[in-house]
């Protein structure tokens, strides 16, 4: 199943994968377990002339077998998910920004802001660029996301990084690109007639590019 | 046939007058009798058989104060309530089949004109029609319909916004106008009375607005396809502000029309669960304890109650959404100097959403759990702890809504809340799953249709419930959520378990809805095309989901990361073709047995639930006399008995009756 999902080119990536592979397995195996068991109990007690069902009714032992067993492999599951959800979402836990970008959706398009060199937002040296988001590799970036018509959602498949982006809500969320490249970036909810094709693109430079990039942007005064 | 009818009539009036099959000693006897009066009609020819029909309705009309319309239309009786809705689901069901053909189309072959339609390239040149499939278009592009065709698709081409529209009404009518009103109206109306033994349930008055409201709101939520700008498109969540505002739409009418018809549809739905829940606590037959009600409508009983909770909650929604459309109000709209909050439609929305989603699934499981023990000839596995998962399942609907919203921007810390609950579902799950695995074990089992369709159900439930795990991962979740994970795991519930169940239930009890049986070599193609064809479209999605393919985008091929897998869409859009088609075989093979069907006789499955012991055709009042229950619902293969079912009416130390 592993080689459907794009490539990950974000540091957290990485756990995310690893945790649908944990699940992909689980599930693959119950799943296995029950349709064996299913197909030879249709297999092994077919109607045939002469036999009769036995009459049971149930078992207690195996009704608590099995629920013990789904619930200690449930809270294991999510005991294992915790750290991985506070790592990527929580709100107290972001490492230290070292590039922000402010991204705005509106219908149907990313206006990236970028602070300039002043690294604040709202003065002159601001740079908008439309469905560009630029930043360097290896480097924590901030993300402030929001929206100025309907819900969007900031979708970059390659980091594993989904967030929804409400009107008048500023909401910050964190990556860090480990390759250089170009990806892609869809919205993933509903956002009207052209919610398809709505669509922004992740360039990830390394730090030298990176800062051509910027001094091409701001130059050197 | 209507010798049973006739006594019932008689006996309408008149409690205390014992026939003979009101006894079950005497059952055998009469079962005698049926079989001696199906034989006199295999030699009458089919016009006398229906002369005897017309002079029986003849005599009906003249001597009860049924009349066609109070008989079939206004009717009062839940059965034939139970019938309405089936036929409103049915009919509804191939709408909604309708369009997600239409915009499967698209997503195979993007912005290539439609096969047929398309074809009217030629009149969009020319003005004209010369060629084969086209003639039968002409008629509609001739019409007042042209500008409305051609607005929606050009040249034969989905328009973007009209794809919108086409997904938002295919799952709104799937949820809304097939699966609740086939479910809860049509089984739980049926089903209900005649299997707790009772005559009818307990406000028929009630009951027949609730399906009138139903067909209101259908007919309203169908009026939408026809104003200007067409129907809904904000999708069947129809989050705000998209549906909020008409501004980010263009969808004006259609969006208002869809709000009230679902209101009005709310307020259907709670009047129906009203009526269950007051029949089922109130009206049992005597010895009927809860403990031996037939799981089937214990799934019912529990749908009521999360109905009742649940769709005033959508109602509320509903009424501010309209509101802020037509009103001005800003609940679901937020501007820099304040307002509302369009989160708080979410919130909302799922607050009622979750529980709908068991709604939908719940009554499946009742129905596979009566289909499994009959053919498998052994009681229900873990009657007790069956009931006790369909509660948990029930009282955990209403705490994991927000598994919904992990990536909405509601706080992340309650992400692991809501997790943990999520997954706890896995529990109950597990439990059900495994319970209908025991009740196969070492039974002797019978592969007639209906359970066919209940072992499908059985499996699909599965795959549709360990796909869930991965959306309940909150981390997973990052990823998959708003991709076609989640379209292939709403698919293997709601259609692999809900549709199968279904399936199996209409065969299952249409000798008892309809005196006859469905045609079995029709109904076992259309199981075979409809389990594969249905894998062959809904599987591919969980790899189209991993690959990152969003939901609800009309073109894949404009996302590079995409075009890669656009050869699962067309076979997708392929094998959906075939699903779809398949549901024809089932739709002629529903109206076809009716007319045509091999008559049927009262118990032929031999089963030991109450439904069973009422004569068929089901006379109005049910039972000729009201049956007293002597044991649970599954008594098969009692060792020490001679027939392998003892019907729950049995009276204790009585002889068995039937047998197989």
């Amino acid at each position: 199943m592993d080689k459907w999902l794009p490539e990950n080119v974000s540091t957290f990536g990485q756990g995310v994968d690893d945790l649908f592979m944990l699940i992909y397995w689980i599930t693959l195996i119950a799943f296995i377990a029950v349709t064996v068991t299913l197909i030879a109990f249709l297999i092994l007690y077919r109607h045939r002339p002469g036999h009769k069902a036995t009459y049971i009714e149930g078992s207690t032992k195996l009704e608590i077998l099995w629920t013990t067993v789904t619930t200690v492999i449930v809270f294991g599951l999510a005991l294992l998910s915790y750290p991985q959800w506070n790592k990527i979402k929580s709100p107290t836990d972001l490492p230290p920004p070292e590039v922000i970008v402010q991204v705005s959706a509106k219908q149907f398009n990313w206006d990236m802001t970028y602070p300039g060199p002043d690294g604040e937002f709202g003065t002159e040296d601001d740079l908008e660029l439309e469905n560009q988001l630029h930043v360097p590799e290896d480097k924590v970036v901030h993300i402030h996301l929001t929206s100025v018509d309907v819900i969007h959602s900031f979708f970059v498949p390659n980091l594993r990084l989904k967030q929804d982006a409400l009107p008048n809500r500023f909401i910050t969320v964190w990556f860090e690109a480990t390759k250089p490249g170009k990806f892609e970036i869809p919205c993933a909810e509903l956002c009207g007639f052209q919610h398809s094709g709505m669509l922004g693109y992740l360039t990830v430079h390394s730090q030298a590019d990176y800062d051509a990039w910027k001094a091409e942007r701001w130059p050197p005064q | 046939m209507q010798d049973n009818e006739n006594m019932s009539h008689e006996n309408d009036n008149d409690e205390h007058h014992l026939p003979a099959n009101g006894d079950n000693g005497t059952e055998s006897h009469d079962h005698d009798v049926d079989h001696d009066h199906d034989h006199d009609h295999d030699h009458d020819h089919d016009h006398e058989h229906e002369d005897d029909h017309d002079h029986h309705d003849h005599e009906h009309d003249h001597h009860h104060e049924e009349s066609f319309i109070s008989k079939y239309i206004f009717s009062l009786d839940h059965k034939m309530i139970g019938k309405q809705f089936l036929i409103y689901g049915l009919i509804m069901f191939f709408v909604g089949g309708g369009l997600a053909l239409l915009f499967r189309w698209q997503l195979a072959y993007p912005e290539k004109p439609l096969p047929i339609i398309g074809a009217s390239q030629q009149y969009i040149d020319e003005g004209e029609i010369t060629t084969g499939a086209d003639k039968m278009w002409e008629k509609i592009f001739d019409s007042d319909k042209e500008e409305w065709i051609e607005v929606n698709m050009p040249s034969g081409v989905i328009e973007p916004a009209f794809y919108n529209m086409l997904f938002t009404m295919h799952a709104t009518i799937m949820v809304f106008f097939v699966v609740v009103p086939i479910l809860v109206g049509a089984f739980g109306n049926f089903l209900i009375p005649l299997m707790i033994g009772t005559r009818d349930m307990a406000f028929p008055v009630l009951n027949m607005l609730s399906f009138w409201l139903a067909v209101l709101a259908a007919v309203i939520m169908t009026a939408g396809f026809f104003v200007p700008g067409g129907h809904a498109a904000a999708g069947w969540t129809g989050y705000a502000p998209l549906s909020a505002d008409p501004q980010w739409t263009g969808v004006d009418w259609g969006q208002n029309l869809w709000a009230i018809s679902l209101l009005i549809q709310g307020f259907s739905s709670l009047v129906g669960s009203i009526n269950y829940i007051t029949t089922v606590i109130n009206m049992r037959a005597p010895g009927m304890t809860f403990f031996r009600l037939p799981l089937v409508i214990w799934s019912l009983f529990v749908v009521a109650i999360l109905l009742l909770l649940a769709f005033p909650v959508l109602s509320s929604a509903l009424a501010l959404l309209i509101f802020d459309r037509l009103a001005g109000t800003t609940f679901f709209t937020s501007t820099a100097e304040g307002g509302g909050d369009p989160l708080l439609w979410q919130h909302l929305f799922w607050f009622f959403g979750h529980p709908e989603v068991y709604i939908l699934i719940l009554p499946g499981m009742g129905i596979a759990s009566e289909i499994l023990p009959v053919f498998s000839r052994k009681p229900i596995f873990g009657y007790r702890s069956m009931v006790y998962a369909m509660i948990a399942i029930a009282f955990l609907g209403w705490i994991v809504w927000g598994h919904h919203m992990f990536q909405s921007g509601m706080q992340p810390g309650l992400g692991a809340f809501f997790m943990t609950t999520t997954m706890l579902i896995a529990v109950p799950s597990a439990i059900k799953t495994f319970n209908w695995l025991g009740t196969l074990f070492r039974g002797s089992i019978r592969f007639t249709t209906p359970m066919l369709h209940g072992i499908a159900f059985v499996s699909m439930f599965v795959i549709g419930g360990l796909s869930g795990i991965y959306m309940a991962n909150t981390p997973v979740d990052i990823y998959i959520h708003d991709t076609y994970y989640i379209v292939a795991h709403i698919h293997y519930v709601v259609f692999g378990g809900s549709l199968f169940a279904i399936f199996g239930g209409i065969i299952y009890w249409y000798p008892k809805m309809y005196g006859k049986y469905m045609n079995d070599t029709l109904s076992k193609i259309h199981f075979w095309l409809t389990f594969i064809s249905f894998n062959c479209t809904f599987f591919p999605m969980h790899i189209l989901g991993v690959g990152g393919h969003m939901r609800r985008i009309s073109n894949p091929m404009q996302y590079e990361f995409l075009q890669g897998l656009q050869d699962i869409n067309v076979f997708i859009t392929m094998s959906a073709f075939t699903l779809g088609f398949a549901q024809l075989i089932l739709l002629f093979n529903f109206f076809w047995s009716m007319a045509r069907g091999k008559v049927a006789e009262k118990n032929p499955w031999n089963v030991t639930t109450l439904e069973w012991e009422a004569p068929t055709p089901v006379p109005h009042g049910n039972f000729a006399q009201i049956p007293t229950v002597y044991r649970g619902p599954y008594e098969y293969s009692v060792p020490g008995e001679e027939s392998d079912w003892i019907p729950q009416a049995q009276p204790e130390h009585a002889p068995a009756t039937g047998g197989d």
